[in-house]
C-alpha cells in the first residue's frame, strides 16, 4: 500500500479513528475539568516534510508537546500538542489559580500538563485499541516545549525512512468559554497502517 | 531630512536592503556594489543549498533530531548547508531524495560546491542538531538524533574534512545560520542565548 494510492475509504476510516479517539480524550478532559469541551471534525493530512508545522502556527512557533510511543501489535506514536496560553488555562483550572497569565511554568505545573496530556492520549489509545481489537502498549510520556517544526520532525523522520510524505490524523478540540485548544496527532508506521486497515475490513 | 543624516542610521542586515532601496531607488546590482545587501537563503528539511556569494547567510530552521551540516571553503568563500533527517540512504525504503540522508546529501553537496569552485582539501565543517526531542526507551524515535550526529562526524572524517565546531545532542531544537563571508555559524534556540560556533 503506497501513501499516494489511499482511497476515500481509507481517509474516511482514518477520520473515524481520529473522531473516536479524540472523542474519548475530550470526554476524559471534560470530566477532569467539569467543563464542556467540543471538537472539530478530524482531518487526515498527507504533508510534505517542509510543511508539517503549518497547522500549529508555523515552524518557529513554540508549542508544548507530549509524546507517547506505541508498540505491540501496532507501532508508531501519538503526540498531544497545545500552545502555551492554552496550557496556562488548563493549569489554572486544575490548580484553581484563574488570574495567572504567566507563559512559563513551574515544575509542578509542567508535571500537571504532562499528566493531562498523558490521560488524554491514553483515552485516545485505549478507544483506538478496542476499535481495531488489537493490544497496544504505550511508553511513559515525555514532554518537550520547543519549536513546532522540530517537534513535528519526529514523526516526519519516522516516515522519512519509507516515504517522502508524512501521514497525520489530526484532531482538534476546544472548550467553549476558556479558549483552550489542542491537537492530537496519531502517527502509525506503514506496516501498522496496513494492519489497522485490514482489522477494519479494508485492503 | 537630508540624506546624509539618514545614512548614519545603523540598520540591521535585513532592514538594510529594504531601506537602501527605499531611500535611493537603487537597483539590486547597485545596492550590491555598495555592500548593502545580504542575501538570505533558506534550507528546508531534507534539502541543501550552496552559494559562492560571499555576502549571504544560509539558514535552516528547527533542527531537532535532524543535523545541519555547514561546509565552508575559506579561500574561495564558498558555503553550503544541508539539513539531513536520517543517517543512511542504503537501508532506506525510499531514497529518492538524496538530501534526506547524511551520506548521500554530503556527497551531493560536496559535488555542488566543487562545481562552484571550492577546493575539497580546504573545506571546513561545523555541525549542529542531533537532539533527542523525546525520551523514548525503545521504538521509532529512540536515538535517531545521536545516530545522525555520529554518522555525520564519521563521514566528515572519512572525507578528511575537519570539524571546527559542533553543537549537538541534548534535547532541544536549533536554528542554524551560516555566514558565507567568514564561515561563522550562529545557533539560535527557543529560550536560550544565541551561540556562535
Amino acid at each position: 500500500m503506497e501513501l499516494f494510492t489511499l482511497s476515500d475509504v481509507h481517509y474516511e476510516i482514518m477520520r473515524e479513528i481520529g473522531n473516536i479517539g479524540c472523542g474519548h480524550a475530550v470526554s476524559a478532559l471534560s470530566k477532569m475539568l467539569n467543563k464542556k469541551v467540543g471538537m472539530k471534525v478530524p482531518q487526515v493530512k498527507l504533508l510534505e516534510f517542509g510543511n508539517v508545522a503549518g497547522f500549529v502556527g508555523g515552524p518557529e512557533n513554540t508549542i508544548i508537546s507530549i509524546f507517547i510511543g506505541i508498540s505491540g501489535e501496532i507501532n508508531g506514536m501519538i503526540l498531544f500538542l497545545t500552545e502555551q496560553p492554552s496550557a496556562r488555562v488548563l493549569v489554572n483550572m486544575v490548580f484553581g489559580t484563574p488570574k495567572n497569565t504567566e507563559l512559563s511554568f513551574s515544575e509542578m505545573e509542567l508535571s500537571a500538563i504532562q499528566e493531562i496530556g498523558n490521560i488524554m492520549c491514553s483515552s485516545y489509545l485505549s478507544s483506538f485499541a478496542s476499535l481495531i481489537s488489537k493490544s497496544i502498549s504505550q511508553s511513559v510520556p515525555d514532554m518537550s516545549i520547543d519549536m513546532a517544526g522540530a517537534i513535528l520532525s519526529v514523526p516526519a523522520i519516522e516516515f522519512g525512512k519509507i516515504a517522502e510524505h508524512v501521514l497525520f490524523i489530526e484532531s482538534v478540540f476546544s472548550t467553549e468559554t476558556d479558549n483552550v485548544s489542542g491537537y492530537f496527532v496519531l502517527v502509525p508506521d506503514l506496516p501498522s497502517f496496513k494492519k489497522i486497515m485490514s482489522a477494519l475490513g479494508v485492503d | 531630512m537630508p540624506k546624509k543624516h539618514r545614512l548614519k542610521r545603523v540598520f540591521g542586515a535585513e532592514e538594510r536592503q529594504h531601506q537602501t532601496e527605499l531611500l535611493y531607488n537603487l537597483t539590486y546590482a547597485q545596492s550590491r556594489r555598495i555592500g548593502a545587501v545580504t542575501v538570505k537563503i533558506t534550507v528546508e528539511i531534507a534539502d541543501f543549498k550552496v552559494t559562492k556569494d560571499s555576502d549571504s547567510v544560509i539558514t535552516t530552521l528547527n533542527l531537532g533530531s535532524c543535523v545541519g551540516i555547514a561546509l565552508y571553503d575559506p579561500n574561495r568563500k564558498i558555503a553550503g548547508l544541508a539539513h539531513i533527517m536520517l543517517p543512511d540512504s542504503t537501508n532506506a525504503l525510499d531514497n529518492s531524495n538524496p538530501a534526506k540522508f547524511a551520506d548521500s546529501a554530503l556527497a551531493l553537496m560536496l559535488q555542488e560546491m566543487t562545481k562552484l569552485g571550492a577546493n575539497k582539501a580546504a573545506l571546513q565543517a561545523k555541525i549542529a542538531g542531533g537532539a533527542q526531542m523525546f525520551f523514548s526507551p525503545a521504538g521509532p524515535a529512540s536515538r535517531i538524533g545521536q545516530r545522525n550526529a555520529d554518522t555525520t562526524s564519521r563521514l566528515l572524517r572519512l572525507y578528511g574534512i575537519p570539524i571546527l565546531g559542533q553543537d549537538v545532542g541534548l534535547n532541544y531544537a536549533r536554528t542554524v545560520e551560516l555566514y558565507s563571508k567568514d564561515g561563522s555559524v550562529v545557533i539560535k534556540t527557543a529560550g536560550r542565548a544565541d551561540k556562535a560556533i
